[in-house]
């Protein structure tokens, strides 16, 4: 049998990704990759392939695949139920699948997105260099579907050694670095209201999280002021025109039109990523 | 110019004028840092973003405050000529706007030479700037909930073509049947900062 991988299942909302298309901001097109970085790079160094290999981002976990062939594969992300065939098998370490053997992922209890990584990598054909999907530009394979065979590609080597890793812990109350501006100075005192208990809601996604709390008040000479477009980072914390902010994720869009507060450090975007709605978020100027 | 902090390993120039934008945009693309992950421009800004913990982004501090901005001329750059038919369902409006007819509109915008300032709004997208004066217009009060892909329309000091389905305010001059974005080809944006654009009439 071929080496691929059949989608039984997928919960929410599975993405193919890798560590994504950064470079091409110019041509429009989003940075994308996995969210929580650090979790794919594990799965990937447990299931024995180089770190930047594609694997499946499931959304609140719910995925399910059957083995086409032997293989190797390790879930990563937050703690969750694993099982073979019904068996528990258990996360953050290797496991094996025979061909025809099934893999489901359950529904963590914290946290927000699964990985799962596969010995060859998911071997869809890449888009400027990277398997990601991209939701905000439509690039990159379709969010998967019952029925979907993933190929897969060569083994690269033997799985790493580790035989269980612990889980992060998904705090319901994150810290997050940031540095002011670019447009810090649009707002009074812009670390003292930031400073603030915000709240993250359902309406986040992979473009960015979106956070409520008491409205960002403009100084009186912006108030109503506008921004030509310019470019927009991972991490970037922009504030729209009814003072709720929003943390850009890695499909945020390439430039925007209204002023960025802040910016959260890059070590604290998987955290931010495992943020579920009503996680309080504290940001630390 | 004003050099701005954006996050640990990037930050924003800005500029007084797009002119000056793509001078500085050009200077740094071509000087082609090793550390620079995104160099991205805007109206009035360029973004530059280097790798987590190189110096890159301090290279490109020194070489944008010492660079003779007059003396650069965009650098490597494309030709592109579109073509258009010229059938857009806001023609009679902006020609009434400019108090022309609509052969005068499809005259004075195949007559100029734009250039690709930046992108942004879809992969693909291009804001085009050396639009007549005539030409510049607001945009529409009530945006479409979908303009169909390969629209060419005016907003602003901007020309731009749709490269897919999307909402849009801007005023649709007519269509084109050119691949603005094809994420598998060699080079997968038709239209990039600093190419020159021309479109020609075709019925």
């Amino acid at each position: 049998m071929s080496r691929a991988l059949e989608v039984v299942a997928t919960g929410p909302l599975a993405l193919v990704q890798d560590l994504g298309r950064p470079g091409h901001g110019h041509l429009g097109v989003p940075p994308s990759g996995a969210l929580d970085v650090p979790a794919l790079r594990l799965a990937n160094r447990l299931a024995g392939n180089p770190e930047n290999a594609a694997g499946i981002e499931a959304l609140l976990g719910g995925l399910a695949v059957t083995a086409h062939a032997s293989c190797t594969v390790a879930v990563t992300g937050p703690p969750v139920a694993v099982a073979v065939d019904g068996r528990p098998a258990g996360s953050h370490l290797p496991v094996h699948l025979a061909a025809g053997q099934t893999l489901t992922i359950g529904r963590p209890d914290t946290g927000l997105r699964c990985y799962l990584a596969v010995s060859g990598g998911i071997a869809v054909e890449p888009e400027l260099g990277s398997r990601s999907r991209d939701v905000l530009s439509g690039i990159g394979p379709p969010p998967l579907e019952p029925g979907v065979v993933l190929p897969l590609g060569a083994p690269h080597g033997i799985p790493a050694g580790a035989d269980t890793v612990t889980a992060p812990p998904n705090p319901a109350e994150l810290l997050v670095p940031v540095v002011l501006g670019p447009r810090d100075d649009w707002f009074g005192a812009a670390a003292h209201q930031l400073s603030v208990p915000w709240t993250v809601t359902s309406e986040s996604n992979r473009v960015g999280l979106r956070l409520d709390g008491p409205a960002l008040r403009r100084t009186a000479e912006r108030d109503g002021a506008e921004l030509p477009s310019e470019g927009v980072i991972t991490g970037a914390i922009q504030v729209p025109p009814n003072g709720l902010p929003v943390v850009f994720l890695a499909d945020h869009p390439t430039t925007g039109g209204y002023p960025v507060i802040a910016v959260a450090v890059p070590r604290a975007l998987p955290a931010l990523a495992q943020a579920r709605p009503g996680t309080t978020v504290r940001f630390r100027p | 110019m004003r050099w701005l902090r954006y996050g640990p390993d990037a930050a924003l120039v800005e500029c007084e004028s797009l002119a000056e934008m793509s001078a500085v945009r050009a200077a740094v693309v071509a000087a082609a840092l090793p550390d620079l992950v995104e160099v991205v421009p805007g109206a009035r800004t360029v973004l530059i973003a280097a790798r987590p913990g190189s110096t890159g982004l301090d290279a490109a501090r020194r070489l944008v405050e010492s660079a003779d901005l007059e003396a650069m001329d965009g650098g490597e750059s494309h030709e592109i000529t579109i073509d258009v038919r010229y059938d857009g369902e806001d023609l009679d409006l902006v020609a009434r706007t400019a108090g022309i007819t609509a052969d005068e509109v499809v005259e004075l915008h195949t007559g100029a030479v734009y250039t690709v300032a930046f992108t942004g709004f879809a992969p693909g997208f291009g804001y085009l700037t050396g639009l007549p004066g005539p030409l510049q217009q607001s945009r529409l009060d009530t945006p479409r909930t979908r303009v169909p892909a390969g629209s060419v329309a005016i907003a602003g000091e901007f020309t731009g073509v749709y490269p897919r389905s999307s909402p849009g305010g801007w005023r649709l001059l007519g269509h084109t049947d050119a691949v603005l974005f094809d994420s598998r080809a060699a080079r997968p944006a038709l239209l990039a900062p600093g190419d020159r654009v021309r479109f020609r009439s075709v019925r």
